[in-house]
């Protein structure tokens, strides 16, 4: 599909629905939202205040759905939205802007920018006004079956190191099984010690379990860039692999965005809810805590704290889990300052990670995290989204921060009581 | 035509027609949110959290978590601006006699000085809000004409009230139907400016807080 400023505009007018309009009636333009992104307080510059972000999706609304700017439109007094004014925007919509949803806690009307920011995304895409980044990585989505280009023999081959190493069978296929795993190409590429500790947690509780050789990536650019076909294509091929191999629950893999496309945005892009349930690693594990299958030994020494993933904890509602599993495995655990829901992204979600022209802006960005780790003292970072992991890790290189940031379910694989007793 | 001709009028035609415009406005306005619809969401919603979108409507009126200090500007000044607007429009005396020659309702009402307090207070207020708009970069940026008029009309009345109560500038009937104009003026553009948060807040509140409230968190 060519892209085109009229496909654009048209999006922009489908998106809009009631909760937007009400939205944008609603600003007053206090700006307080500002104070609540990353990239404002590190830059200090207003074009990055969150609803300035929208303004070409406002100026559509206003023009199309109100009766003033209906009125201003046919006297010829209303500015219309050009295709210039969309390529200012882009690096407004995509680069600054990781859809934490930060500034949708503090705003005091209540308006939902992320929501809003999700949506504009579709017009900015069909008006061809995507990030180069995120378009590779959508199309390298639908092509090959993962934006980092990952196929199955990768993933083979990756199920055959963890056998040899962890001496458990990696299950592919098997129907029936009560889990199905997904993992994000960056677990398979640069984290591969998540499917080991994923293998020994299930070994240890007695769960059946498998990998999809046709749905293994979680992953979904679809929702990053804002093309809700791509993404429709991206969810379905999970929903296929699990429906097929007739398991009971989908697990997202520990990646925030794949958790928002699976379990927030999936039913609603296949159009009806699922057969199964999708739960994040966090949730399975922290069942499996309180239904006493995870039993742990020893503590981790080091001084850590926890980065809350912005999809998974403020957009995603899994906020206690992982204090439960951290107050399993170490004793000197300390919350950074604003933690939980109020906690401040890493810089790369919503798709900036996959964007190389934004790169000085998110090391920029991540000063507010390096201030806040610096201020907990914490000699470890653990977190549970591997985008956040590699988005720290570069941040904290940057800074030249000698910080290890480790993933929690690797981290509470490495307590299990079998595992020590096997050593 | 007379002061008192100019205040019967005041009362009478141009209120008519303000509350006219005024209640058609939000109706329409009210309309043109709630026609857009909404699709239907068909993910399981978390079941931890229900009425979220009710409680939200309320919630936030209180600042979010740290952001009083870095804002205490906007939300103090803001603060007592709807404070002081509220306790003028609702218990003034002579408000409440108005609300009941119009309704038939009455309920109690605060002492006069205290109201006239809270007046000065909100237009104070006021004051330091455009302040801050005209010299914030990030205000600045997202202010149009519409903001800078939502402004005066909402001062008008509080300014005219005050005057016409304090007996200041013109004979008291002019100053009481100059007051009446400016309500009028308020009511009329209320609908179609950003005044209108007036009313949406509570639904794009709403809205908020059952878009987080499904994924579980509570806002």
């Amino acid at each position: 599909m060519t892209a085109s400023l009229s496909k654009g505009i048209n999006s922009f007018k489908e998106v809009i629905d009631a909760p937007i309009a009400s939205f944008f009636s609603s600003c007053v333009h206090c700006g307080l939202c500002a104070e609540a992104c990353l990239f404002y307080t590190t830059t200090g510059d207003p074009k990055y205040t969150p609803i300035h972000k929208l303004e070409p999706l406002r100026r559509v609304w206003q023009q199309e759905y109100t009766l003033l700017g209906k009125l201003g439109k046919m006297l010829g007094l209303s500015k219309p939205v050009t295709d210039a004014e969309l390529a200012e925007w882009e690096p407004l919509v995509y680069d600054s802007c990781t859809m934490c949803a930060r500034c949708a806690m503090v705003c005091p009307v209540g308006n939902d920018m992320t929501y809003m920011i999700r949506k504009m995304r579709e017009g900015m895409a069909a008006s061809g006004h995507a990030p180069a980044g995120l378009v590779g990585a959508s199309t390298r989505s639908v092509e090959i079956g993962s934006p980092m280009g990952v196929r199955l023999p990768a993933v083979k081959a990756q199920m055959k190191h963890v056998q040899a190493d962890t001496g458990i069978e990696i299950p592919l296929d098997v129907m029936g099984a009560e889990y199905m795993v997904l993992m994000s190409s960056m677990e398979i590429i640069n984290f591969p010690e998540y499917l080991g500790a994923v293998a020994k947690i299930m070994k240890q509780a007695g769960k059946s379990w498998t990998l999809c050789s046709e749905a293994f990536e979680a992953t979904n650019s679809g929702i990053q860039i804002g093309a809700s076909d791509i993404a429709r294509v991206l969810v379905q091929r999970i929903v296929d692999g699990a429906e097929k191999l007739k398991v009971k629950t989908v697990i997202s893999p520990e990646c925030g965005h794949a958790f928002t496309a699976l379990r927030w945005e999936g039913p609603n892009l296949i159009g009806r809810p699922y057969t199964f349930e999708v739960l994040h690693i966090l949730e399975v594990l922290d069942g499996f805590r309180s239904a006493g299958l995870l039993k742990t030994t020893g503590f981790e020494e080091a001084r850590l704290t926890f980065h809350d993933p912005c999809q998974l904890v403020r957009r995603g509602g899994v906020l206690e889990q992982p204090r439960n599993l951290l107050k399993l495995v170490a004793k000197n655990y300390v919350e950074s300052a604003d933690h939980g829901k109020m906690n401040w992204c890493c810089g790369g979600g919503g798709g900036v990670s996959a964007i190389e022209e934004a790169e000085p802006l998110r090391l920029q960005a991540f000063k507010i995290k390096k201030t806040q780790l610096e201020e907990t003292g914490a000699k470890t970072l653990v977190t549970a989204c591997a985008n956040c992991r590699i988005v720290l890790e570069e941040g904290l290189e940057h800074y030249h921060m000698n910080i290890p940031v480790v993933g929690l379910t690797e981290m509470i694989a490495a307590h299990l009581t079998q595992e020590k007793e096997a050593r | 035509m007379t002061h008192l001709d100019l205040l019967t009028f005041a009362r009478g035609s141009a209120l008519n027609w303000a509350l006219m415009v005024f209640v058609a406005g939000v109706v329409l306005r009210l309309f043109e949110i709630f026609s857009l619809g909404r699709k239907p969401d068909f993910a399981k919603p978390r079941s931890n959290s229900p009425g979220s979108g009710w409680r939200t409507m309320f919630t936030r009126s209180l600042p979010a978590q740290g952001m009083m200090k870095h804002h205490a500007v906007s939300y103090i000044s803001g603060y007592v601006f709807h404070a002081g607007l509220f306790l003028a429009i609702f218990f003034l005396a002579a408000h409440i006699a108005f609300f009941r020659s119009m309704t038939g309702l009455s309920w109690p009402n605060l002492p006069t000085p205290l109201v006239d307090a809270s007046v000065v207070a909100a237009m104070v207020a006021l004051g330091v809000l455009l302040a801050h708009r005209l010299n914030s970069p990030v205000k600045r940026l997202l202010s149009g004409f519409g903001d800078y008029l939502a402004w005066a009309v909402t001062l008008l009345p509080l300014l005219t009230g005050y005057m016409a109560y304090h007996h200041l500038l013109f004979e008291y009937t002019l100053m009481l139907a100059l007051h009446l104009f400016s309500v009028e003026l308020l009511l009329v553009v209320l609908p179609f400016t950003k005044l209108f948060h007036t009313f949406s807040l509570f639904i794009s509140r709403w809205y908020n807080g059952d878009i987080f409230g499904r994924k579980g968190v509570a806002s």
